[in-house]
């Protein structure tokens, strides 16, 4: 299925801050991450990704060190106290999205549904 | 990594060199990249791909990398300053530059003509008033159309300059006795250029001067240009000295051509080399920038010690000096250029490091010299009253203050309680607007307010 563009970048910011809430991960592992949470059905490019996780670290959502792994360097992101807020804050965001569109879902299928009964 | 996978090493160094030859990925973003594609790769051999076929489908799925090059780009905009430059944007880049170097250096003939036709007219004050609109037009006029801004911001920026041409001319200033030159109108002929440099930069930033970016880029822009002018005016310098000297030995008096006709168009001709210079060059100063601040920062700070010194020491305040008090605007405001400068230079990611506290310092310092200029103004205002002088002197210091405040309070942030440096970066850019303002009302309200005297 094909999302559009401007709602993978809607959710994008929400969905990192969210996978980083469970703790500490390093950039291919949020890529595999949301890959799983979507069913693979969201595909992020590198473009995306990286660019964003270093905004989020500009803005101070989230803050990163670097690692190193079996001679592999590494950089591992966390969410911080600002992120926290900010991650907070978008699902109220989103909370009154999904709602308002779970209702407008509801009303597509109520007339229908009661089409189908008449 | 086994000798099993030599060649698969093999693809992945050379995919890293060519990942590298783009100005906008650092060697940290390479190596997260590289991360990423080692990540997939290993995800596909475990699925049963053989090592060529693993680095071909990763590489594959890692997005084109032009795409991904523009969008680091796009979120470092401090990056995007060099991509502009060593990316081009069509084959025929070189030919851009060139084609930009004449248009630059016909408009820099007009300036230079505009500014012998003002010299010609042979009136010292007229000349000061109107320096700035003999040049600086010329130079918007090639960021309009180098950078195709629309004809409603071309409209606003000629009207709002042509309005403040007339108003200064029209102005009826009256020296005074002793110094027949009036003070208003030395002040309006020293803060008029800051005014029509902030709307330069509307034209610079092709009309998206609200823009953070945008705006941070004008900065970076005018500091380049503030290095690569003064390095060709010592260079200009010397020959000049040379000239002087041969034409000195063999009896040939060079001043009437030297005074006349040369420094009319060298001046501006040097203001508007420099200025291409920047435009096509800048990733080579980008270099020498940090360097500069580094040196400059510790140099300043001592020099801001020792003023605050010997204001502290030198007596009593209310006995000051004007002429100090003016100087120390001056010194404020070279602090917060190289603060501005430096800033502009520096990676927003990048941790606190002992430079920053150093930058600190300098504002802490800057501050208290402030401070110390502030008390000293209000004594002497409180016991002489407002002349356009003190008024001006303590309005910069004010704003200065302010932005010093500011400057300090965020950095302090970023370095002790998890702020970002970005938002010292945006404090700046937010900041420059009251520049102009400060400017506007000192060059069309002051004359008036104080009686064009």
């Amino acid at each position: 299925m094909h999302i559009e563009k401007d709602l993978v970048a809607a959710a994008a910011t929400p969905l990192v801050l969210g996978i980083l809430a469970d703790g500490d991960l390093h950039g291919y592992a949020i890529l595999k991450r949301v890959g799983e949470l979507s069913d693979g059905r969201l595909q992020w490019t590198d473009g995306m990704l990286y660019p964003l996780l270093h905004r989020l670290e500009r803005n101070g959502w989230v803050s990163a060190r670097w690692d190193a792994e079996s001679g592999r360097k590494r950089k591992h992101y966390t969410l911080t106290a600002a992120g926290r807020e900010a991650l907070a804050d978008r699902q109220a965001q989103w909370d009154v999205v999904a709602d308002a569109l779970r209702q407008v879902w509801n009303n597509l299928q109520g007339p229908s549904a009661a089409e189908a009964w008449a | 990594m086994s000798g099993v996978h030599a060649g698969l090493e093999e693809q992945i160094d050379q995919w890293r060199t060519w990942v590298l030859r783009r100005p906008a990925i650092t060697p940290d973003d390479a190596a997260e990249l590289e991360d990423n594609l080692r990540g997939r790769v290993d995800d596909l051999r475990a699925g049963g791909l053989d090592d060529d076929e693993a680095f071909l489908v990763a590489v594959r799925r890692m997005g084109d990398l032009d795409d991904v090059s523009r969008e680091f780009a796009r979120e470092h905009s401090e990056r995007l300053w060099k991509q502009l430059v060593l990316v081009p944007d069509a084959p025929s880049d070189a030919a851009r530059r060139w084609r930009d170097l004449g248009v630059l250096i016909a408009l820099a003939l007009c300036a230079g003509g505009a500014v012998k036709a003002l010299l010609a007219l042979g009136d010292d004050e007229g000349f000061a008033l109107n320096v700035g609109f003999a040049v600086l037009p010329f130079l918007a006029a090639y960021f309009a159309w180098s950078r195709r801004l629309s004809g409603r911001v071309v409209g606003a920026l000629v009207g709002l300059a042509a309005a403040v041409a007339v108003t200064v001319n029209l102005y009826p200033f009256v020296g005074s006795p002793d110094d027949d030159v009036a003070t208003t109108l030395v002040l309006v002929a020293t803060h008029l250029p800051v005014l029509l440099w902030l709307l330069l930069g509307v034209a610079y930033a092709g009309g998206l001067w609200r823009d953070h970016a945008r705006r941070m880029d004008f900065v970076r822009f005018t500091g380049e240009l503030v290095v690569y002018f003064a390095l060709i005016a010592m260079g200009g310098g010397v020959l000049v000295a040379l000239l002087f000297a041969t034409f000195g030995v063999v009896d040939v008096d060079v001043q009437p051509f030297v005074s006349g006709w040369l420094m009319p168009f060298a001046v501006p001709g040097a203001f508007f080399v420099a200025a291409w210079l920047v435009e096509a060059k800048q990733a080579v100063v980008e270099n020498i920038a940090p360097v500069l601040t580094r040196v400059f920062t510790p140099l300043t700070l001592l020099l801001l010690v020792a003023v605050l010194v010997a204001l502290l020491t030198g007596g009593q305040l209310d006995a000051v000096d004007r002429t100090l008090l003016i100087l120390m605007d001056a010194i404020l405001l070279l602090v917060l250029g190289l603060l501005l400068y430096s800033i502009s230079a520096r990676d927003p990611l990048a941790p606190g490091t002992a430079f920053d506290w150093l930058q600190l310092a300098l504002v802490v310092t800057a501050f208290a010299v402030n401070v110390v200029a502030l008390v000293a103004m209000v004594t002497r205002i409180a016991d002489a009253g407002w002349t356009a002088n003190k008024t001006a002197a303590l309005g910069l210091d004010a704003v200065l203050l302010v932005h010093l405040v500011g400057t300090g309070w965020l950095l302090w942030r970023f370095l002790r309680q998890g702020g970002t440096f970005d938002a010292v970066e945006r404090w700046q850019t937010r900041y420059l607007p009251v520049y102009a303002a400060w400017a506007a009302i000192v060059v069309v309200a002051f004359p008036p307010a104080f009686s064009f005297a």
